[in-house]
Order: structure tokens, then sequence, then C-alpha cells
């Protein structure tokens, strides 16, 4: 283990690829909790467990939704806990410029619960309910919204967030307050443009943006393997090109992942400067329902990992960590039985806020 | 008088000091250069980007996503293809979000042919701009109206697109910006960046006030009985002078200047029909899918029964590009003699 000058904590080595084939996190037997767990304190071990599960459970839900015919689609992010609720925990949150902005891709469900999102307010929006504070019921699962914690509208078009990103980040220079833009993304999508081009704006000299600039490799583009879509040895590498300070790290350890989250944001904090992180992930129920949304068995569950080692160290008993399980299967249910009895969208809503403050845009109406 | 790059310089400038515009940028925008048309010339909030389009317009979008206003340049429209969907995404986010994020951004763009651009430098994109709903879209003809549609698109709260039609930059307008010296060449020695070395020069800014053109108002440029012709841009001042010579024989021509395409000003269009009868709608874009078919479609399914003619639209050919030489330019896009011709055609149209 090699110890971060900024922290003092003890941060895992670079990970390479490959981290997301199924291979246990160690859970050693003996050593202490302490260094197994990189001197993160039980509390935020356990609240981190707490919200991965949420998430998790959350998910799986939303696909028994699907199945259940009581929504169009799914796509969603099971596999990216360990990654993305740190991201949430570790931001400044609010609304405006004295707190960060957060660019998300599909597979940000881990991020929103760690946020404090509700699990019906995703459950609204799974099935287009007229109280999905998101859209409204206007588009897909994960495709979040919500100004007050500075979340910009998760897009369809993979990558566009990341030109966008920069916007935002430009603007938070400005302001002078220390907050970051934080943007996300799957690793098939930066074959984008728009990923070279967040790169390339974010650190032009003299300009540089406070950016932290992520992409979550899953090894997929949605049937599509990672070799057949990539020349480089590390997307990583791609970012080392521009200057920016770059790492790879297991993305299926919320350990790893909150550490090297935090020394990056307070990075960026003091210089300014934008880093990178490609995460190392897993997708574990494939791209999205239309290629089945089925269970995969041969890539790392980070929540039954995190979990197996909080027990094997003693932070969680079994019942507990059961509990937490049980705790987030019983508020989904309820939360889809509020959404259920909650209305649709109405016909004639498709006219409404095509202009700010609903300013006629039918041209029959000129 | 000043010309429509200085009319859109000095509406950025009031826009900087009086509006909250916190960014004016794209390639060549700032200094040395100030635009390739000079209208950002001596701006404080003008830089340069990356020769990089979806760059700008996705800055402006996180600019406008955090409440700061922006004006983003895109060169020649004849390069805003390839961000086709993040302006796409510029207009939806508002409706996609259920009212939640508006974007106020304003994205400026030099269009049309007239100065012997070649493939590239000729494009126009009203047609297309008309497509991307959550837009307001205007594209003035005279440098008032580009200083009083460019406040305005600035302080909308909706993504704006103000295309400049790039023929008439440096041709210069009948009326004086509120604030501007009646002197051209004492505007010119206040604003404009002296050749060569520039770093030492700093403009003299008049003192500007407001003039807000409400976006989705047309003008009535030419008043007349027996034809109605719809246009804006280059092409409208072309009209305005079909008009003046057909009026030497005693032809009625009243001309409208739309000067928004989304909205419009559809009252004025049907007014002035239910007066004249007979409409011709003229642009540059190319024919097929063209913004006057909409316009013309709407006016057979709401004023057949007041028609004396058949609305027509003339328009640039459905070609893949325009040609450098002149006859291949001019065989292209709608020229004056042929706004003439079909103004005689369809006033000599008898139901």
């Amino acid at each position: 283990m090699k110890t971060s000058s900024k922290s003092g904590l003890k941060i895992a080595p670079k990970s390479r690829l490959q981290l997301n084939k199924k291979k246990s996190l160690k859970t050693p037997k003996s050593g202490s909790a302490k260094d197994a767990f990189s001197g993160l304190s039980k509390e935020l071990l356990v609240q981190m467990h707490d919200l991965m599960v949420k998430s998790r459970v959350l998910e799986e839900r939303l696909i028994k939704i699907y199945r259940a015919g009581e929504s169009y689609f799914w796509i969603g992010g099971p596999g990216e806990e360990a990654w993305g609720v740190p991201i949430g925990l570790l931001a400044k949150v609010g609304q405006g410029l004295d707190h960060d902005f957060f660019h998300l891709h599909y597979r940000c469900t881990p991020t929103l619960i760690a946020l404090g999102m509700p699990m019906v307010d995703s459950i609204r929006l799974m099935m287009n309910r007229a109280t999905d504070p998101s859209t409204g019921g206007r588009n897909f699962s994960n495709h979040y919204c919500f100004p007050k914690w500075n979340l910009a509208s998760v897009t369809s078009p993979i990558e566009v967030q990341y030109s966008i990103a920069c916007g935002t980040a430009h603007a938070q220079k400005r302001a002078g307050k220390k907050t970051i833009s934080i943007v996300t993304g799957g690793d098939a999508g930066t074959a984008e443009g728009d990923f070279a081009s967040c790169l390339i704006w974010a650190s032009r000299k003299g300009n540089e943006l406070p950016l932290l600039i992520t992409v979550q490799n899953n090894k997929w583009g949605i049937s599509t393997c990672f070799d057949g879509q990539h020349g480089e040895t590390e997307i990583a590498d791609r970012a080392r090109a521009f200057n920016i300070k770059s790492r790879v790290i297991n993305g299926n350890d919320p350990v790893e992942s909150y550490l090297a989250l935090k020394e990056d944001m307070e990075y960026i904090r003091k210089t300014g400067k934008p880093a990178f992180i490609e995460a190392q992930v897993s997708r574990l129920y494939g791209h999205s329902s239309a290629s089945g949304a089925n269970a995969v068995s041969n890539e790392i569950d980070c929540v039954k990992e995190f979990e197996k080692k909080l027990i094997n160290h003693g932070y969680i008993s079994k019942d507990k960590a059961q509990a937490v399980w049980d705790k987030y299967e019983e508020e989904g249910l309820r939360a889809v039985e509020i959404a259920r009895s909650e209305p649709l969208p109405t016909a004639e809503s498709v006219w409404d806020h095509i202009y700010a403050h609903n300013e006629n845009a039918d041209w029959r109406k000129f | 008088m000043s010309n429509m790059a200085q009319a859109i310089r000095m509406a950025l400038h009031y826009g900087e000091t009086h509006l909250g515009l916190k960014d004016v940028f794209g390639q060549d925008v700032g200094a040395p250069l100030g635009g390739v048309f000079t209208a950002t010339q001596g701006l404080k909030t003008a830089w340069n980007t990356p020769l990089d389009e979806r760059g700008i317009i996705g800055m402006a979008m996180g600019i406008a996503m955090t409440g700061d206003r922006c004006v983003a340049e895109i060169q020649f429209c004849d390069y805003i293809f390839n961000t086709i969907d993040l302006l796409k995404i510029a207009g939806n986010t508002l409706w996609c979000t259920n009212g939640q994020y508006n974007l106020p951004m304003v994205v400026m763009t030099p269009v049309g042919a007239g100065i012997r651009g070649s493939v590239y430098h000729s494009h126009s994109f009203d047609a297309w701009a008309s497509r991307l709903s959550g837009w307001k879209v205007v594209m003035p003809s005279t440098p008032l109206d580009s200083y009083g549609l460019m406040l305005s698109a600035i302080e909308d709260p909706n993504p704006v697109l103000f295309m400049k039609p790039k023929a008439l930059m440096r041709v210069r307008g009948e009326e004086l910006i509120p604030g501007e010296p009646s002197e051209e060449k004492q505007l010119k020695a206040m604003i404009d960046a002296p050749i060569g070395d520039r770093s030492q020069w700093k403009p003299k800014w008049p003192k500007l006030e407001p003039h807000m053109i409400p976006i989705g108002q047309g003008k009535i440029t030419r008043s007349g009985e027996q034809i109605t012709v719809v246009s804006y841009g280059r092409m409208l001042l072309i009209c305005n002078e079909v008009a003046d010579e057909l009026a030497r024989e005693n032809i009625s021509v009243e001309v409208i200047d739309l000067r928004s395409i989304y909205p419009y000003d559809w009252q004025m269009i049907k007014e002035s029909i239910l007066k004249t009868g007979r409409i011709l709608f003229v642009n540059e874009d190319t024919e097929v899918t063209n913004f006057g078919e909409h316009l013309a479609y709407r006016t057979t399914q709401e004023m057949f029964y007041h028609l004396l003619a058949r609305p027509r639209v003339l328009a640039g050919k459905n070609l893949p590009g325009i040609g450098l030489h002149p006859y291949l330019e001019d065989n292209s896009v709608p020229q004056k003699s042929e706004i003439a011709a079909a103004v005689r055609e369809i006033i000599s149209e008898v139901p």
C-alpha cells in the first residue's frame, strides 16, 4: 500500500485493467480493520454500505417494475454502487455557484441515493408519473434532474455531458468559490467527440477548469466488448496526454473510490485544475431492458463483496446487514404502491415548458 | 450610421454593461481579431475558443445552466451542423426537465450567400433552425434591428439563435441606434480596432440606450395593396428593392420583414393577406421542406378563401451546395429578377 501525501491515508496501488472480472476484494482474516479500510471510520463504512444496498435494491425494484409491465424501459447502474455512492457523499451539495455541479450518465442511481433522493422519486420516474420530480413522466429511468443539487438533466445521447460540464466549471471558476463540476460517463462513450472536447477545454494553459472528469469502465458498449472499441491501454492515458492528473482505480471498491475521489476533489478545489479518474466497474444487469436486464454472474458484485468484508471485520453483523436489505425492500414496495396511486401526465401537458414561464410555443396560436 | 457588425458589437457591449452578459466567445471572437466580421471587437467579455463547435455549444449550455448569460458564436453556420444534437438538447432541456432548467443562451452565426463564399461559407440555416423546438430564432436585416433583437435575445430566458446575414455585415442602416453618433467616421474612430498593432487599443463606447425589439414581431417595410412579400435577412433588402422598382410601374407590393422565424408574426401576415389576397414567401435556404413552405401551408389552411392566387415560395434550389463561380451562385439562390418575375406572375393570376 502506498500513502497519500495529502491525507495521510493509505490507498490501494493503482489498479490496472481487468479489475471487474470476478475476483473478490481482499478480505483478510488477520490484520486490523483500520488497515483493511485504509483508515475510514466505521460510521462512514456502514453508511456507505447502507446507501449501496439501498441503490441496489432500488435498481432491482425498477427491473421488477419493468418485468411486471408497469414501465416501458429500464436502464440503470447496478454494479456502480461502490463508485457512485462516494461521489454523492463527498460533493459540496446545493444549488447555485456556491456548490458543485453534477453531469451524470444514466447509471447514476447510487450517486442520487447518496445525495438523498428518496426511492419513490426514482420509481415515479420509472413509472412515468406526473409526480416524477425529474421529468414529469417524460423520460426514461435514471434520467434524473434535480436543480436543488445542481444536478443537470441526464440525457440519452451519451457523452454530451462532457462538453456541457465545461460550461458550469467555467462559471464556477469565475465565481471563485472553489466549487467543482463532476462529470461521469461510460467507457464506450469516450469514442464520441465530446470526450475529447472536454479534455481540451479543461486543460488549456492558463484557462484550466475545476472539473473532475471520470469514466466508468465496465468494458462494454451495449453489446460490444472493450477490445472492439478501444486501442488505448487505459482511457486515462488520453487525459495524461493533456497533462491532466489522471489515475485508474478499482471502482468496485468503495474505499478506494472514496479516497481517490476525496483526494482529487481536494486537488481540484485547491488548484482550479482538472483531474481524471477511470473507475473499473461492473455491469451487473447488462446494458438495459433492451438486452434483457438479466443478472450476470461473472463480474464482481461490489455490494456483496463490501458487505462480506464488513462482516469479516466485525463492522456489521450478518443479521444487521440483512436488516438493511429488508428495510429497503420494504421501502421499495411501499414506493411502488405510492407511485401507482399517483396521477399520470395529461395529454395536453405536451405543450408545457417548451419556453420558460410557459410562453406559448404552439404556432397555431401565434 | 453604423453597419450591422458595429450594431451587433454595440448590442453586445450594452449587454455586458447592462444586461449581465458575462461571456462572448467563439473561434477568433476575442482579441486580436474580434470576430471574422469584427462584430466582437473591443468587448471586455470576448474570448477565443478552440476550433471546436461542439465544445462551443456545450460551453454555452453549461454557462446557461448556472444562470449566467452568454453569447456564443459559430463562425459560419456551414460549420454548425456537427452540433445539431447539442442544439436539440439545448432546446429540449426545459421540456425534458418539466420546466426545471431553462437555458438563457444566445448562439449567433453568419448565414446565407452573397459574398462568393463557395460551398462552405454560403449555407443557410433557417429551415433547419425552425425545427429546433425550444429555441427562438431571429434574423435581422438592418443594423437597428440587429441591435434590438440582440438585446432581446440576451434578455430572453430561452436559447436564442441569432442568424447574421453575412452579406449585410457591412451594410449601413437608415436609422441611428439610440446613443450612437450620427457621423459615420466618428463612430468608426470610437469602436473600430485599428489596422496593425491593436495591443494597446481600447474602444470608446458611445453612451448607448436600450432598444428592445420583441422576438416574434415582424415589421412592414413597404406598404402595398396588391401582393404581400414575406422575407427576412439578406433577401428582405432585395424584396424592398423589387417593391420600389415595381412601384414605379404602379404595382403595389407590401413587404414584411419577419425578423423572427420562430415564434413568427402570423397576425401581421394574416392581416396583410386580408388586404392583398396574394402572397409570396422569399428566402435563400433550400426549397424542399423550407420554412416558407410551412408558412405557405398555413396560408392555404387558414386563408384559402381570402386568396386571389396560389401562395408561392421562392427559395434556394435544392442543391448540395452553392458553387463559387457567380454563374453557379446566382443560379442557386433567388435573384432580384426572379423575385420581380414571381411578383408579376402572382398578381397577374386571376381567380
